[in-house]
């Protein structure tokens, strides 16, 4: 996992609902032999381009101050669909560190936690109004999010609060490598692979 | 205390409590593709993790190849390197592979139950959303990303948070037309495509009682499009006959000690969810959706919803659905004119999926401008398909009949419904260029595609 404490800046208000992780990036870029770390200018490119490969104009993340905006503002369900991590690795690349709607799809939550990008879930109202704090000001409005004390303050100086598991924010704070900590309990998996062998050993091919 | 199928399960799997509603569990059965599995083989591998327990990974390609008939990896060129890879590292660790034109090579979904790999009562996992679709044997399968893929590969657990519980009933007998694609597509147009976010879907009721196998898998398969990872039907001797016999299933005295075990997972009687929602069956009809979302759904002999009469909070999203679609409000779906129809995916592939469609293409012809495809979910649906004679009566009626693979439902093998089309696919998402870039979906069951490649337009299967 990796570390998260905090960020400050702009937000690009991407007020959609249900933006999936098709849209964040196409199929055919993680078949592409670009990388992890390549996928960055092809994120959103269904919006962000038009179909003869020109910025399209119309699209938020082409305007200032939105261009290298570290954070994403979007309505519910951001993240539903296809279990790609590309698209995370899509958002890292294009220099998200932290993506605030009501509520992520749940496996593109995990793979946010799993890569340093923080799903942050606040009320629908919420994120409306720091929306339009963020579109009312000239362009000098940025939003801090701070894991934490898990606390969002908007332009304007109000702190949100945010929930987190406390799990979740302990190994993102730190760090903390997954794997290794699940390797620290290899006594209790051999354990527990053995009692079920005899239990069930028809799982056990 | 009374536990719930899902309970059961996931209790049964604990290894550890890590604390704040978090566990680590064991994971029976981790499947693999060619998007992702030669590469998370490779990421294991080069930190330092060899596989854990190698004989409880199985693999197939499906994503990256062509379709085309006499196909292989050479076919699409950009797929070639991930089927490799997916070659080497499998041979490296003893892990059995389904490759290309074997017995068992298939989508990985149809794969692990057409096999006997997917049993009641076991946790399942692979690097793809549609996992859920094992829930239909009774297995607790979920779709995971790349990183807990490598997790997996390298400690056989999962850290996971223990979801709430949802039960969605369907009650009544099917009415003509009417399918295990049209019932979950019901659900997801009534309660939403977040309902399931944060829980564990059960289907239950006489309606699901009633349905085979395959359309169970049907069922779950379409689970993380209302916004859960995870959805199930509990086993019965439905779900014992079809797996009695098959490849990887046990056999003899132990065939009976797991039938047994696997008679003990239903939920019990007073067992209590944290959601409840029944649908009454006598109320659904043959589904299509309209929009770019699989909760845009409606009746097939309704009209095209009207944002403004719509919920204040969709009708930003209907009105750029309607207009990525190309369609009027008000008018009716049905005639709605139709390029391409795609009959396959891990959704609707099965050889009853199959049946079903060529019921309708038998003794009829494809409209001429439309392009209408079958794509069987595994070597073996293929060539069982094949013997019934299914392949003359698609080749007769003008669709193509082609080889295993996901193919168009998400177009990372390059097959894509071209900017503009419209599509009726058998699939599971009709997301924005979910089936090419500009491409236009919308979502049926085989029978109801079929009507539509006939017709050369969106067709109501009843008048069949």
């Amino acid at each position: 996992m990796e570390k998260f404490t905090k960020v400050t800046g702009v937000a690009t208000p991407l007020m959609r609902q249900n933006v999936d992780t098709d849209l964040i990036i196409r199929i055919e870029r993680l078949v592409d032999n670009v990388g992890r770390e390549g996928l960055g200018p092809f994120a959103f490119e269904q919006i962000r381009f038009k179909p003869d490969g020109s910025e399209n104009p119309d699209c938020i993340f082409n305007q200032e101050p939105y261009r290298d905006a570290p954070m994403i503002l979007s309505r519910e369900n951001f993240g539903c669909g296809s279990s790609r991590e590309g698209a995370v690795w899509a958002l890292k690349g294009m220099g998200i560190k932290a993506v605030i709607a009501p509520y992520f799809g749940d496996i593109f939550n995990n793979n946010c936690f799993q890569n340093g990008i923080l799903p942050v879930p606040l009320p629908i109202e919420e994120v409306e109004l720091l929306a339009d704090e963020m579109t009312a000001s000239p362009g000098n409005a940025r939003i801090t999010v701070d894991l934490e004390n898990c606390i969002v303050i908007s332009p304007t100086g109000r702190t949100i609060p945010f929930k987190v598991e406390a799990h979740r924010q302990h190994a993102m704070l730190n760090g903390l490598d997954d794997i290794a900590q699940t390797l620290s309990r290899q006594d209790a998996i051999v354990g527990w692979q053995k009692a079920d062998q005899s239990a069930r050993p028809w799982v056990w091919l | 205390m009374a536990k719930t199928l899902f309970d059961k399960i996931w209790d049964s799997h604990v290894i550890t409590d890590l604390g704040n509603g978090f566990v680590l569990m064991h994971i029976d059965r981790l499947l693999l593709h060619d998007m992702s599995g030669g590469k998370a083989l490779k990421e294991a591998i080069e930190k330092g993790y060899a596989p854990s327990q190698p004989r409880l990974i199985y693999g197939t390609p499906d994503h990256t190849m062509s379709t085309k008939p006499g196909r292989n990896e050479k076919t699409f060129p950009p797929g070639e390197p991930l089927i490799l890879s997916m070659r080497e590292t499998t041979a490296q660790y003893g892990i059995k592979l389904f490759d290309l034109g074997q017995d068992g090579q298939g989508i990985v979904h149809v794969m692990g139950p057409e096999q006997g790999l997917t049993l009641p009562g076991t946790t399942l996992v692979c690097g793809d959303s549609h996992t859920s679709t094992h829930g239909g044997l009774g297995a607790l399968a979920y779709g995971i990303g790349a990183s807990e893929l490598v997790h997996v590969i390298a400690t056989q657990t999962m850290v996971q948070r223990k979801p709430k519980r949802f039960r969605a009933s369907f009650e009544g007998p099917l009415l003509p037309g009417v399918t295990a694609k049209d019932m979950i597509l019901h659900l997801i147009g009534e309660v939403g495509t977040a309902a399931g976010t944060g829980y564990a879907v059960e289907y239950a009721g006489s309606a699901v009682r009633s349905l085979p196998v395959e359309a169970r898998l049907t069922l779950c398969n379409l689970t993380i499009e209302m916004g859960a990872r995870t959805g199930m039907v509990a086993p019965d001797d439905i779900s014992y006959e079809f797996l009695n016999g098959r490849d990887y299933a046990p056999k003899g005295a132990m065939w009976d000690r797991a039938v047994a075990h696997w008679r003990t997972l239903p939920s019990d009687p007073d067992a209590e969810f944290d959601r409840e929602h029944v649908i009454d069956m006598r109320n659904v009809a043959p589904q299509i959706t309209w929009g770019t979302s699989p909760e845009h759904v409606i009746a097939v002999d309704r009209a095209i919803p009207d944002p403004s009469t719509g919920p204040e909070d969709k009708r930003a999203s209907w009105a750029a659905a309607l207009q990525y679609q190309g369609l009027e409000p008000g008018k009716p779906i049905e005639g709605t004119s139709v390029d391409w129809v795609f009959i396959g995916s891990c959704t609707n592939s099965r050889i009853s999926d199959l049946r079903a469609a060529a019921v309708i293409a038998k003794g009829r012809h494809k409209a001429d401008h439309v392009t209408a495809w079958v794509v069987p979910g595994s070597e073996r649906i293929k060539r069982q398909a094949e013997d019934e004679g299914l392949d003359r009566v698609f080749l007769d009626a003008g669709f193509e009949w082609r080889e295993p693979g996901c193919s168009m439902c998400l177009a990372s093998n390059g097959e894509r419904v071209p900017p503009g089309k419209r599509s009726v696919s058998t699939s599971n998402r009709n997301f924005v260029g979910r089936q090419g870039p500009g491409a236009r979906t919308h979502l049926a069951s085989p029978a109801m595609a079929a009507a539509a490649a006939i017709k050369g337009a969106i067709a109501d299967v009843r008048k069949f």
